[in-house]
């Protein structure tokens, strides 16, 4: 059994002026030990997917359906002080800005040393020790004098490090990564990447990893879960989202990693804004954008997740003609964008 | 720190000096003078009461004597009152007007701080609206509207509580709920707004996904920044109970510092004026250093600047 098990969940924020469905029914499952992707640019519900696992999210947003199973226990009925237990202890969470994720108000010792005192029975000194070791093991210098800085004495990329380490001080089962190096600089991040793989690779940890670049994916995860305007476009392994994406949007994703641009040192953009999603969806949210000549207009319910091949899924679009090779229609639409 | 506080120190110095310099000169430019009454006095006596006290020396010089003897710890006699020092008179008020204005002050903070917690913490719940709504009325009311209706209710109505002069602790009451009311109803607001701002930081969404429970999330994680607002009010809030008392010690009669300061203008009694300035001055200055040292305490990020 897996150890996630996310199913259909709907994370809904009730504004004055309508309903915000910011997760509208994503569905997706971490084995122990995996790294689970999570791509989409931005507002389509990524963090909202994240803290919507680990229950964090207030007013005036609701987790209105769905399930979170979490080892065997629905995350969503478990109570309040059970939610804690598991928060920390058994999932962890980093996220996307390090300097003002840390409390500039407590020194690094104090943050670190709360969570170990909170989820095992070490007391203060030995837990201490245990937060200077884990700070050493993320290439803190110094360690045992540094712990008892403040936050603001590190750099962006060092607190960063220190936030990974707290996460996995109480040596988590899951540690879900929320953009973790959209913050820093393209060097540091992916000394941050390699820093979380080697990590994982020591304490079994499974990591839910969301980026909007699927560059990022690609190297570091097993399977990856595409979303757009808080819905699952397409979902499967890394190489088979990036070899060989399906959905209109995926395609497009791929087209933007930088790395892979051909044409000149332009970068390739998704033409077009990500939807209102305070209106319902007609048909496919991404009508509007998908570059494919259009068919029907869309209506309906948002199209089903069809299984392409084995572990490889993606909504089946009905209403724009697939048969066009993308390649003419991505080059031609990105041609016109920069002209 | 030591040298910011030593940088504050002096700041605070030379504040004071200017006050004292002002207000010298300012008493000494309005005509009149503190020995000119409805009487006629002969001028020869006149005369020898102006030497009495230093009023047939050049302005400057006065100036100079005046301002050696204070720093000596002498503020000179009452021009009015025959007999008595300044010194003596602060003595005697000081006292009276210092535990007035600290039990109002202490109540105002005991009040206003956890009020506003509960508020920010209980966002949006008839735990915030209520208090809210009651400070709103608190910081509208002046404390010469508020002095009289509470003494018009307990006193006169109800026949609770004493409605003047200072005889026991239940004096204490009325007149410490009218200066601290206002100040109440303003912390509770400044509280509310510090601790709103820290819980919608991102380390208080780092702090629950770690599991720390709500309420250690507030005291130990926002409760330092979230005080900020607050302990910055003190020094204003101090100078502001200070006036207040003026005019509370007037409603209630009580023998303070700010019943002496009224008698003093109206009585153009130039020393005990000079005196009380410095004093009300040197109490302001002290405590905005206080306040500041406090604000640098609880925030790291200003320790190194
Ligand atoms: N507290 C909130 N109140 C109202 N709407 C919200 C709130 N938080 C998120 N949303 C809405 O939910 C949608 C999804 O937001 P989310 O933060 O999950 O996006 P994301 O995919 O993480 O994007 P990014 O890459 O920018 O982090 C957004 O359209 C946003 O408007
Ligand atoms: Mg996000």
């Amino acid at each position: 059994m897996a150890l996630l098990h996310v199913q259909d969940l709907k994370t809904y924020f009730f504004m004055r002026g309508g309903v915000v469905r910011a997760v509208d029914g994503v569905s997706f499952e971490v084995e122990r030990g995996q790294t689970v992707g999570i791509v989409g640019e931005s507002g389509s519900g990524k963090s909202v997917s994240c803290y919507s696992i680990l229950r964090l999210i207030d007013e005036p947003g609701r987790i209105v359906g769905g399930s979170v199973m979490f080892d065997g226990e629905d995350l969503l009925q478990a109570t309040n002080s059970r939610m804690r237990e598991i928060r920390g202890g058994r999932i962890s969470m980093i996220f996307q800005d390090p300097m003002t994720s840390l409390n500039p108000f407590l020194r690094i010792s104090t943050q670190m040393v709360e969570t170990l005192r909170l989820h095992t029975d070490l007391d203060q000194r030995a837990a201490l020790h245990k937060a200077i070791a884990a700070l050493e093991e993320v290439g803190i210098a110094e360690a045992s004098k540094r712990i008892h800085s403040y936050p603001h004495e590190f750099s962006g990329g060092m607190r960063q490090r220190v936030m990974i380490a707290s996460a996995l001080l109480t040596e988590p089962d899951l540690l879900i990564a929320d953009e973790p190096t959209t913050a820093l600089d393209v060097t540091i991040q992916a000394q941050v990447l390699d820093l979380l793989k080697q990590r994982q690779e020591r304490l079994g940890t499974a990591i839910i990893l969301v980026t909007h670049d699927l560059g990022v994916v690609a190297g570091t995860c097993e399977r990856v879960n595409v979303m757009y305007a808080g819905r699952d476009v397409e979902s499967g392994t890394a190489d088979q989202i990036f070899y060989d994406p399906h959905h209109a949007y995926t395609q497009a994703l791929q087209k933007a990693i930088p790395s892979l641009q051909t044409k000149g040192d332009l970068l390739y953009t998704v033409p077009g804004m990500p939807p209102d999603l305070s209106k319902p969806v007609q048909g496919c949210a991404f009508y509007p954008r998908c570059p494919y000549p259009k068919l029907a207009p869309p209506d309906g319910p948002p199209p089903e997740l069809v299984v392409l091949t084995e572990g490889h899924c993606a909504q089946d679009c009905q209403y724009c003609d697939r048969s066009k090779p993308i390649e003419d229609v991505l080059t031609s639409d990105v041609t016109e964008a920069f002209e | 720190m030591a040298k910011f506080i030593a940088l504050r120190f002096l700041q605070g110095l030379l504040v004071l000096l200017a006050i004292y310099a002002i207000t010298f000169f300012l008493v000494a430019a309005t005509p009149g003078s503190p020995f000119s009454s409805e009487r006629a006095i002969p001028p020869h006596i006149l005369a020898q009461i102006e030497a009495f006290y230093g009023y047939d020396k050049p302005v400057l010089e006065r100036f100079w004597t005046s301002l050696t003897n204070t720093l000596s710890g002498e503020f000179g006699p009452s021009a009015v009152y025959a007999n008595r020092s300044v010194t003596d008179i602060i003595a005697e008020s000081f006292p009276v007007s210092l535990k007035l204005g600290s039990i109002s002050l202490l109540a105002a903070l005991l009040i206003g701080i956890p009020t506003g917690i509960v508020a920010a913490v209980r966002r949006n719940t008839w735990l915030d609206y209520v208090p809210m709504s009651v400070s709103m009325a608190g910081i509208c009311l002046p404390t010469f509207v508020m002095g009289p209706l509470l003494a018009l209710v307990f006193g006169l109505i109800l026949r609770l509580l004493p409605v003047s002069g200072w005889y026991g602790p239940e004096y204490i009451i009325l007149p410490a709920a009218t200066l601290s009311l206002y100040y109440a109803a303003y912390f509770a607001r400044l509280t509310r707004g510090g601790m709103l701002e820290m819980l919608n930081q991102d380390f208080v969404r780092t702090a629950r996904a770690k599991g720390v429970p709500e309420w250690t999330i507030v005291w130990k994680h926002c409760l330092k920044g979230g005080l900020i607002p607050a302990i910055t009010f003190l020094g204003p809030a101090l100078a502001g109970i200070i006036s207040g008392s003026f005019v509370v010690e007037t409603i209630f009669q009580i023998p303070g510092l700010g019943q002496w300061f009224v008698k003093a203008a109206l009585n153009r009694d130039d020393f005990l004026i000079l005196g009380l300035t410095v004093l009300f001055a040197a109490l302001i200055v002290v405590m905005n250093l206080l306040a500041d040292i406090a604000h640098v305490a609880l925030n790291p990020r200003l320790k190194y600047e």
